[in-house]
């Protein structure tokens, strides 16, 4: 007298292709509207409209958002896109949700400001993202260093950039460089130290996985530009001495001016180029590297790599 | 064929949140129905008698038995075209009307679309319900409720009909007329069986009863067997007011009325009871057989079974 | 077989059609777009835009508390008065009880949605003094609606088959929230590690995905939906509502009725 057999079998089976078939329709349903949510994103008025409706639901709503705005930045990034039109509007709704969501502001620095296919490019929203972060967390000494941060970098406005470093150097707790930086701007500015103190300073001010291997992809693309000049001046150096261009970095290692094969933050060995350059091995791998490119190399649009992403500097 | 078949059905619930703690409703029933018959069920509150019903019904699975109705197994629908069920204090979709609701449950039932009406209509006019067809069964009083419920159990003309409390809120003129439709029933050839707690309504309709009583059964038979196994009472009249004492010790009753008195003395002590009389000179008016009634039975049983526990326990 | 199905829902229609609480929400909802006029005409220049917004919402919002309360008693409270009792001692299969009761509630919702819909259209042809082209596709909205309908009545009759009526509610609310956010939830799973990260895949692929069936916004500024969106969530949306239903019918045979 229990519950029919057939039926139990029957409906179990029809259940099971049911499910089969709607995980499968909703991947695909997923790649018909990727952006479809994030779009209406566009259709809101204002972030304040948002706020409104949240019912009081602040909190919960920025996460949302903010959780939306990491993955929009990773999705576009990944497809190496050159369109991130979203990206304003969806920090500007987290933070009017949150305003004391500190990472959405240092995501905002990073990938707001530069040119695609890393960022936005809208530099002068990023200031005005940042300063209303300012005005609502004034004890932030982050926020002072991101704001100077995309003066410099972006907007290459010194002044400007020297005045928030001085902003924030004043708050309680906060890190040292920026007094440095502040004081160093005016004549160092441009100078490869300068924007390997602020690099590092990045990299050490966020807990943003995204921020971080930015930060770091750029520093090495620094260290590459460094030992390319330094190479490239000993090969010079070379040829006053013996006349000619060195056919290897053995020779430069028999006249005492090295001490081993130079090798790239990876491990690979730099090439030695016609007419006394120096390239890397595998231009790929730096993204930003202004030297040590092979001449007609266009450089590939860049993802950061998964192990940038997980680890931590040396 | 028995209309009826039940072999060992059982059913214990698990009952409580945390620790579950097994609880049995209804312990191995074996039990037949021939058809044709009026059976009655009969136990008092709790005992087990809507459990069997659901149980019967498929609407509750048995933990252990089986049953058969008609030949066929429980859940079989082609058996369930032919049974009609009347739940206790039934309660009906409260915005159709009477007409509707007929309509419905005949549609279930598989009646074909040509014979519906006419089956509703006549069902509705057996029932006394004609007046109130095409009111909304939400304004039903609870008599009327029950006549309806009572209605869709025969409306599709089944063999064997099963009641739960059919007389339950029903006036006396009500039950009247219920017992006539059971007794009409039997006559058609069905086969009824249900469940009460009243137990004069048993003992003039049954062909056979059955008592249970904590989940157990505790006794089937025709309604003059089982009485007739209760030792006999005799009831004895005589003239005066007089009671004597050794009479006293052997009478269950004894009070004077008038100029008479009346006892009502066990079979066993009747000669033994008239000896005093005629020694006291008392003269002796009647001396009348008592039947048993079918609620002496029972309570005898029951308490037999209350004292039984009560050692086992 | 099927003709018994197609008696329990056209009963469950009756019912649930002169149960009065139907009414008063539909009022509730017609009231809303009444408001919608209303308020477009504070907020110059986009009234079409509020009316369709609001009264596309407050048809979605509502209709889903109707499916859920009425798809909820039509197995509860079938169960707690008994009036069960009489249609399962007749020649009636379990899961045909609970595939009619689908069934008629579905058409009612469709049919109220029907209603509601005219109301909406009769506001926005009065704020908006005539219609546009773009206009069409708030069919389409009402159509991703009645899915939306018909996943949460499939959701409260698997509850309701084996939960009490107040928990199922509960359950269902919960999850028409939730699977309106379903898209985060997925891309909260894939930024997930480890453990969290199978439980959220599991969670999204499991709770029902209303977000791209809320094309409200889109349609409101008037752009289109393709062809291949309509395909594929009707087929979601039958997909899942089979699956809700199988589990109800699964749920509902092995049930013992109190």
């Amino acid at each position: 007298m229990k519950p029919s057999a057939r039926i139990t079998a029957i409906f179990t089976l029809v259940l099971l292709v049911c499910l089969m078939l709607s995980c499968f329709i909703l991947r695909h349903l997923d790649s018909l509207r990727s952006q479809a949510t994030l779009e209406e994103v566009l259709y809101i008025p204002s972030p304040k409209v948002v706020k409104r409706l949240s019912l009081g639901y602040d909190g919960l709503l920025a996460d949302v958002y903010w959780t939306r705005a990491v993955q929009y930045f990773g999705t576009k990034h990944h497809l190496d896109s050159q369109d991130y039109r979203l990206l304003a509007p969806l920090l500007e709704i987290t933070t009017t949700l949150d305003p004391h969501l500190i990472v959405a502001y240092e995501f905002g620095a990073s990938f707001l400001a530069p040119p695609p296919p890393n960022g936005a490019a809208l530099a002068q929203r990023a200031v005005q993202l940042v300063e209303y972060g300012i005005s609502n967390n004034p004890d932030e000494w982050r926020l002072y260093y991101n704001l100077g941060f995309i003066y410099y970098m972006e907007l290459k406005d010194y002044a400007k950039a020297a005045d928030a470093f001085a902003r924030g150097s004043k708050v309680p707790n906060a890190h040292p460089a920026l007094r440095i930086m502040a004081a160093q701007m005016a004549q160092h500015a441009g100078e490869l130290q300068m924007a390997r103190m602020m690099w590092t300073t990045t990299y050490q001010s966020t807990q943003d996985p995204n921020v971080r291997a930015n930060a770091i992809t750029h520093l090495r693309a620094l260290q590459v530009d460094e030992d390319v000049t330094a190479l490239e001046n000993l090969i010079s150096d070379y040829r006053q001495k013996t006349g000619q261009f060195p056919s290897s970095f053995a020779d430069l290692q028999a006249l005492g001016m090295l001490r081993a094969v130079p090798v790239d933050p990876f491990g690979n060995p730099y090439k030695l180029a016609p007419a006394g350059r120096v390239e890397v091995g595998e231009p790929d791998d730096f993204p930003f590297i202004t030297k040590g490119t092979p001449p007609g190399y266009v450089p590939r649009p860049f993802k950061f790599r998964a192990s940038d992403l997980g680890t931590s500097w040396r | 064929m028995a209309a009826i078949e039940i072999l060992g059905l059982e059913k214990t619930y698990s009952v409580g949140f945390w620790r579950k703690r097994p609880k049995c409703a209804l312990r191995s029933l074996h039990l037949n129905v021939e058809e044709g018959e009026i059976f009655g069920f009969l136990g008092p509150n709790g005992a087990g008698k809507t459990t069997t019903l659901k149980l019967l019904m498929g609407l509750v699975f048995p933990t252990g038995g089986s049953a058969r109705i008609l030949g066929k197994e429980i859940n079989d629908p082609r058996m369930k075209a032919e049974i009609g069920f009347l739940p206790e204090q039934p309660y009906f979709y409260d915005y159709l009307t009477a007409n509707e609701l007929l309509e419905y449950y005949a549609q279930l039932s598989g009646v074909a679309a040509p014979e519906r009406q006419h089956k509703v209509r006549y069902v509705l006019g057996r029932l006394g319900l004609q007046d109130a067809a095409a009111v909304q069964l939400r304004k039903f009083s609870k008599g009327m409720l029950q006549r309806v419920g009572i209605a869709q159990a025969i409306l599709h003309e089944p063999k064997v009909v099963f009641f739960d409390e059919p007389m339950s809120g029903l006036d006396p003129m009500g039950r009247r007329e219920v017992r006539d439709l059971m007794e009409e029933l039997k006559r058609q050839g069905r086969t009824v069986f249900f469940s009460t707690h009243i137990l004069s309504d048993a003992e003039s309709l049954c062909d056979r009863v059955a008592i249970i009583h904590k989940g157990e059964l505790q006794g089937v038979g025709a309604v003059a067997d089982l009485t007739s196994s209760v030792e006999g009472k005799v009831e004895i009249v005589w003239h005066g007011s007089a009671i004597p004492p050794s009479v006293k010790g052997l009478t269950a009753e004894c009070h004077a009325i008038g100029d008479t008195v009346r006892a009502v003395v066990r079979e066993a002590n009747q000669d033994a009871a008239i000896d005093i009389l005629r020694r006291e000179g008392l003269r002796i008016i009647s001396v009348t057989p008592v039947r048993v009634s079918l609620e002496e039975y029972f309570v005898r049983k029951l308490k037999i079974c209350e004292i039984a526990a009560g050692i086992s326990s | 077989m099927s003709a018994r199905v197609v008696h329990i829902a056209a009963n469950t229609f009756r019912e649930a059609v002169r149960d009065r609480v139907l009414y008063n929400l539909i009022a509730f909802a017609l009231l809303m777009s009444a408001a919608a006029v209303l308020v477009g005409q504070i907020s110059i220049g986009i009234e079409r835009l509020v009316v369709v917004n609001l009264g596309l919402t407050a048809v979605s919002l509502f209709g889903v508390v109707i499916a859920v309360i009425i798809g909820i008693s039509l197995v509860s409270k079938e169960i707690e008065k008994r009036t069960l009792y009489t249609v399962l001692s007749r020649p009636v299969y379990r899961w045909e009880f609970i595939v009619g009761k689908f069934f008629g509630l579905a058409g009612t919702l469709v049919v109220n949605t029907l209603f509601m819909a005219i109301g909406v259209f009769a506001a926005l042809l009065y704020v908006g003094h005539g219609f546009q082209s773009g206009d069409g596709w708030i069919v389409v909205a009402f159509y991703f609606i009645i899915l939306q309908f018909i996943v949460m009545t499939a959701l409260a009759l698997l509850f309701s088959s084996f939960s009490s009526p107040l928990l199922s509610a509960v359950f269902a609310f919960s999850l028409f929230v939730i699977g309106s956010f379903a898209e985060d939830l997925r891309g909260f799973a894939g930024m997930a590690q480890g453990l969290s990260r199978w439980l959220a895949t599991a969670a999204a692929y499991l709770v029902p995905n209303l977000s791209s069936l809320n094309i409200i916004s889109s349609v409101a500024h008037q752009q289109p939906v393709s062809t291949q969106l309509i395909f594929s969530n009707t087929l979601y949306a039958l997909m899942y509502t089979g699956m809700a239903l199988c589990g109800a019918v699964l749920i509902f045979e092995r049930r013992n009725l109190k």
